[in-house]
C-alpha cells in the first residue's frame, strides 16, 4: 500500500510550463522530418525521468572518478597501515578459499603469541573484494586483487550516492534526493576515507549503514514485512563490516522510543522494529567476532529494552481495542505499568550487578565521557584520529554544508513524519559524537549531506515557484470573481522586486554550491589523496621530491633477511612489515594486547643492556625504528616516544615519564635527561647522525624536526649493530647480535 | 484490596466476551502465538535446570521460539481486517511475506545451532 502521496507526484498533477531545455530540443527537433519527430518528441514526465537518470549517472561517475587523485599521481596502491593487514587477509582469502580463512590462525604477527585472524576480524570487507575479484574473473578480465583492493572503496562510495538518492526521495521528494546524492559525492568528510587505496572497513560500511537506514526507515513507512526483512540483511552485512554497528543498534531503538514518547506509536512501527531487531540480531551473531554480544554486552542492551517495550505497547493498545471501557482500561492499565517497571528495573540491575551484563568498553565508554581514555587507557587515548574535534576540521570536511544543516532542520521540523524525525535524530546523534572524535565526522558526513539537501532543495524550489509565478500573475488578477478569490488575490500580493530578488538568490544559492564543489575538489586533491606510505615534498626548485623509504625498507628485509626472522617495532608498522615485509613482528596495529605492547614500549625506553634482555626473552632478530630528523618528517618515533613511555609505564611502574622530560619539557639537545640520552629509541635513532650535515649554516647533528643540535653525538651500540638505512634516514633497521660465546 | 479484586474479575470477564468475538483465523494465530511461547518458556527452564553450556544452542532455540511468536503476531497484524493502516495489503502478499521471513529465520538457526 502506498503511504502519504509524495511531494513530487502532487506537483506533477499541476501542468509545468516547458522547461527551457526542454524547448531548445523541441526546436532542433523541429528541423527532423515530421513522423521521426512525433517519435522522438518526450511528454514532460518522460524529460523529468531522463533528466533525472542521466543526472544520476553522471554523479556515479564523479564519486568515482574524484576518488582516484593519488592513483593518478602516484601508482595503484594501498594507503596508510590498516589497510595493508585487510589487503593481506583478502590475499589470504583469494589464495586458499573461505574455510581456511574463517580459521585462520595467524603465527606470523604478536609472535609469540600469535593471532586468531578468524575470529577477530571483520569480514565484510574482505567476502566483498573477494567476491567482486571472482566476478571479474569470472567475466574473464584478469585482475589481481590488489587492483581491486585500490578501487573498492571508490565502487562502494559510488553505490552510496545511489543509496543517498534513495533515501532523500523517502523523506522529502526526489529533487532533495539528487541533491543529497551529489552532496555526499564530493563530501570531503566521506571522501577522507574512502579513496583510491583506503582499504578499509570504512569504505564499505558507510554504505552498508546508508542502506540500512534507508531499507529501515522504508519499512516503518510501508510496516512491510519483506523491507523490515531487508532492513535485517542491510544490518547484517553492516555488523560483518565494522563495529561502528553499535551506532545502528542503538541509534533505531532510540528512535522508536522518541517516536512512542511523541505519541506516534502505530503497528507499522511495530511490525519494522520487531522483525528487524529479531533477524538482524540473529544475524549480527553469526559474525565470530560480535558472538554473543548482542544478548550480554551493556551496548546492546536498549535494543533489548525497547523491544519488551513495544510488546508492552502493543499489548496494552490490544487490550484497550477490546475493552471499549475507559475506565477499566484505565485501572488495567496501573497494574500492568507499575508491574512492567518494576521487573524491568529489577532484571536491568540484577543484570549489571551481578557482571552478567557487561557494562560498555572503553573504545565506546569513552564517546561519552571524553575524558575517560586519557586517564585510564592511554592506548586509546594516543590514537589519533581518536582526539577531539577541532573547528577548523569541522569547516575543512563540511564547508557550506555546516550552515546548510540548521537550515535542513528547520524544514524538517515544518513538516514532521516519521522519516524526517529518523533523519534529524540521526544527524543530532551523528554530529554529538563527530564533536567528541574526529573519525566520527565520516559517520555525521550523510546526515549532514541529507539534511542540508532538503534545505537547498526546499529553498530552491520555493525560488523557481516565486520566478514562475511572476509570468502567470498577469493572468490571475483578470479573473477574480467572489470573495475567496479576492481573498486568496490580497494573499498572494507580490512583494516589490519580487522577480529579481528571487533570481539574484538562485545565482547566490548557485554560487555557494559551485563554490562548495571547487573546496572539495581542492581539498580531495591537496589532503585526502596521500598515500601516507610515500612522501613529497617540494624541492627548492619548485619540483616534487618523492620519498620512497618505507617501501625501501620493506622490501630490504623482504630480500636480506632469514624467513624466520622476527622484527621488533612500534605498533604502528606491524600491518606494513607482515604485509610488504613478510616477517614475523612482534607488536601490530590490532592493539589487542596491552601488556605485550608495554613489553615493547619498555624495551624501547631503557638501557640498552635491560632492551638487550627483553630483545632476548623475545627472540627478537631486528630492530626497525622511523627517523625524520633528516628530512623534516614529524610523524617520527622519536614525536611518538612519550607515548611508548605512558604505555610501557602504564604496565611496569619502572618506567617513569618524569625521568624523560626536564622540567615538564621534553627535549632531545644538551640538556635533555640523561635516561632520554641513553635509551635505546634515542640511540637506534640517533647513530652515526653526530656526523651528518642537514641543513646548510648548521651544526652538524641539527636534528630538523626538533629544530636542535642533539645532545649525544658519540653514540656506541654493544648490543646491536647497524643493518640497513634508508636514503633519506626515514626508515633505520638495526640487527641484534646473537650473546657473546664468552661470556 | 476487595475494589481490586473485583474489578479484576469484571476486567477478565469483559476481556473474555470481547475475545470471543474475534474471527477464526486471528484465533487460530493466537494459538500459534502461545505455543511459541510455551515452547520458549520450557526451554529457559531445562537451561535453569541443566545449565547453559552451548549457549550459541540455547540462544538459537529459544530466538527461534521468539521469532517465530514476534513474526505470526506481525501476520496478525497485518491480516487483520480492523487494522485501517493495512486495509489495502491483500493477506496473501502478508502471508508471503510471513513465509519469507520464517524460512530466512530458521535458516539462520539451523546455521547457529551448531
Amino acid at each position: 500500500p502506498r503511504p502519504a502521496p509524495r511531494a513530487d507526484e502532487t506537483l506533477a498533477q499541476i501542468p509545468p510550463p516547458r522547461p527551457p531545455m526542454a524547448a531548445a530540443a523541441s526546436t532542433m527537433l523541429e528541423s527532423l522530418p515530421a513522423p521521426l519527430l512525433r517519435a522522438l518528441r518526450l511528454k514532460t514526465k518522460q524529460q523529468e525521468l531522463l533528466l533525472r537518470v542521466s543526472a544520476l549517472a553522471l554523479i556515479y561517475v564523479l564519486a568515482f572518478a574524484v576518488r582516484l587523485f593519488s592513483v593518478l599521481r602516484y601508482e595503484s596502491m594501498i594507503h596508510e597501515f590498516d589497510p595493508y593487514f585487510n589487503y593481506r587477509t583478502t590475499l589470504y582469502l583469494t589464495e586458499h578459499g573461505y574455510s581456511e580463512f574463517w580459521n585462520w590462525f595467524d603465527h606470523e604477527s604478536w609472535y609469540p603469541l600469535g593471532r586468531v585472524v578468524g575470529g577477530t576480524l571483520f569480514p565484510g570487507l574482505m567476502v566483498t573484494a573477494a567476491l567482486l575479484h571472482r566476478l571479474l574473473r569470472a567475466l574473464s578480465l584478469a585482475v589481481h586483487i590488489r587492483e581491486v583492493c585500490v578501487l573498492t572503496a571508490p565502487f562502494f562510495a559510488a553505490n552510496t550516492t545511489l543509496v543517498a538518492y534513495a533515501f532523500g526521495r523517502e523523506i522529502w521528494d526526489s529533487g532533495a534526493g539528487l541533491v543529497a546524492a551529489a552532496l555526499i559525492a564530493v563530501c570531503p568528510g566521506y571522501i577522507s576515507r574512502s579513496v583510491a587505496g583506503s582499504y578499509d572497513n570504512e569504505g564499505v560500511a558507510i554504505f552498508a549503514l546508508l542502506l540500512t537506514f534507508y531499507l529501515f526507515v522504508r519499512a516503518v513507512n510501508t510496516g512491510s514485512l519483506a523491507w523490515s526483512l531487508a532492513a535485517a540483511f542491510g544490518y547484517f552485512y553492516m555488523v560483518s563490516a565494522w563495529g561502528g554497528y553499535v551506532f545502528i543498534i542503538n541509534l533505531l531503538p532510540l528512535y522508536v522510543l522518541v517516536l512512542l514518547v511523541t505519541g506516534r506509536y502505530s503497528q507499522r512501527l511495530y511490525v519494522a522494529y520487531n522483525c528487524t531487531y529479531v533477524l538482524g540480531m540473529l544475524l549480527g551473531m553469526q559474525i565470530r567476532f560480535v558472538g554473543f554480544q548482542h544478548v550480554q554486552s551493556g551496548e546492546h542492551m536498549a535494543a533489548m529494552g525497547v523491544f519488551f517495550l513495544l510488546q508492552v505497547f502493543f499489548f496494552l493498545d490490544w487490550v484497550k481495542y477490546m475493552l471499549n471501557d475507559v475506565k477499566l482500561f484505565k485501572s488495567f492499565l496501573r497494574i500492568t505499568l507499575t508491574c512492567v517497571i518494576s521487573v524491568g528495573t529489577l532484571a536491568l540491575g540484577i543484570g549489571t550487578a551481578s557482571g552478567y551484563i557487561s557494562p560498555w568498553t572503553g573504545r565506546f565508554y569513552s564517546l561519552l565521557d571524553p575524558t575517560y581514555a586519557k586517564d585510564h587507557i592511554p592506548i586509546i587515548a594516543s590514537v589519533s584520529e581518536h582526539q577531539p574535534t577541532a573547528w577548523s576540521s569541522f569547516m575543512f570536511d563540511f564547508h557550506i554544508l555546516l550552515f546548510l544543516f540548521p537550515a535542513g532542520l528547520y524544514f524538517c521540523f515544518k513538516r514532521l513524519s516519521d522519516a524526517t524525525i529518523f533523519i534529524v535524530m540521526y544527524g543530532l546523534t551523528s554530529m554529538y559524537f563527530a564533536g567528541v572524535m574526529v573519525r566520527l565526522i565520516l559517520v555525521a558526513a550523510p546526515a549532514v549531506c541529507l539534511i542540508s539537501a532538503i534545505a537547498v532543495s526546499a529553498t530552491i524550489k520555493n525560488l523557481t515557484t516565486l520566478i514562475r509565478s511572476k509570468s502567470k500573475s498577469p493572468q490571475t488578477t483578470g479573473k477574480t470573481t467572489g470573495s475567496k478569490a479576492a481573498a486568496k488575490g490580497a494573499v498572494d500580493q507580490p512583494l516589490p522586486f519580487q522577480h529579481n530578488v528571487a533570481v539574484a538568490l538562485l545565482l547566490g544559492a548557485f554560487y555557494l554550491l559551485s563554490r562548495y564543489a571547487i573546496h572539495c575538489t581542492w581539498v580531495t586533491s591537496e589532503a585526502y589523496s596521500s598515500p601516507s606510505i610515500v612522501l613529497s615534498a617540494r624541492g627548492h626548485n619548485g619540483g616534487r621530491v618523492i620519498f620512497d623509504d618505507y617501501r625501501e625498507a620493506y622490501y630490504w628485509l623482504r630480500q636480506n633477511t632469514p624467513t624466520d626472522a622476527k622484527i621488533m617495532s612500534w605498533w604502528d608498522y606491524g600491518y606494513q612489515i607482515t604485509a610488504m615485509g613478510n616477517r614475523t613482528v612482534i607488536v601490530d596495529n590490532n592493539t589487542w594486547n596491552n601488556t605485550h605492547i608495554a613489553t615493547v614500549g619498555r624495551a624501547m625506553s631503557s638501557y640498552e643492556d635491560e632492551a638487550y634482555e627483553i630483545m632476548q626473552s623475545l627472540d627478537v632478530n631486528y630492530v626497525l625504528v622511523v627517523f625524520g630528523g633528516v628530512t623534516g618528517y614529524s610523524s617520527d618515533d622519536i614525536n611518538k616516544f612519550l607515548w611508548m613511555v605512558r604505555i610501557g609505564g602504564g604496565v611496569f611502574p619502572v618506567i617513569k615519564e618524569p625521568d624523560y622530560l626536564v622540567n615538564g619539557e621534553y627535549r632531545v639537545d644538551k640538556g635533555a635527561s640523561p635516561k632520554m640520552l641513553n635509551c635505546l629509541m634515542y640511540k637506534l635513532c640517533y647513530y652515526r647522525f653526530g656526523e651528518l650535515t642537514t641543513e646548510y649554516g648548521k651544526p652538524p647533528g641539527y636534528d630538523r624536526v626538533r629544530g636542535v643540535e642533539i645532545g649525544n653525538k658519540d653514540i656506541k651500540l654493544e648490543y646491536l649493530e647497524e643493518a640497513f638505512t634508508t636514503s633519506n634516514w626515514i626508515v633505520r633497521i638495526y640487527k641484534v647480535k646473537p650473546p657473546k660465546n664468552r661470556s | 484490596m476487595p475494589k481490586d479484586a473485583g474489578d479484576a474479575k469484571l476486567l477478565f470477564q469483559s476481556l473474555n466476551k470481547a475475545y470471543a468475538a474475534t474471527p477464526t483465523n486471528l484465533k487460530i494465530i493466537d494459538l500459534y502465538v502461545v505455543f511459541a511461547m510455551a515452547t520458549a518458556l520450557v526451554q529457559v527452564a531445562y537451561m535453569g535446570v541443566v545449565g547453559s553450556f552451548p549457549f550459541n544452542s540455547f540462544l538459537s532455540s529459544v530466538l527461534s521460539c521468539i521469532g517465530s511468536a514476534v513474526l505470526a503476531v506481525c501476520l496478525r497484524i497485518q491480516v487483520n481486517k480492523d487494522n485501517k493502516e493495512f486495509k489495502d495489503l491483500p493477506p496473501e502478499r502478508a502471508f508471503a511475506d510471513f513465509v519469507l521471513c520464517n524460512l530466512v529465520l530458521h535458516l539462520v538457526i539451523m546455521n547457529f545451532l551448531g
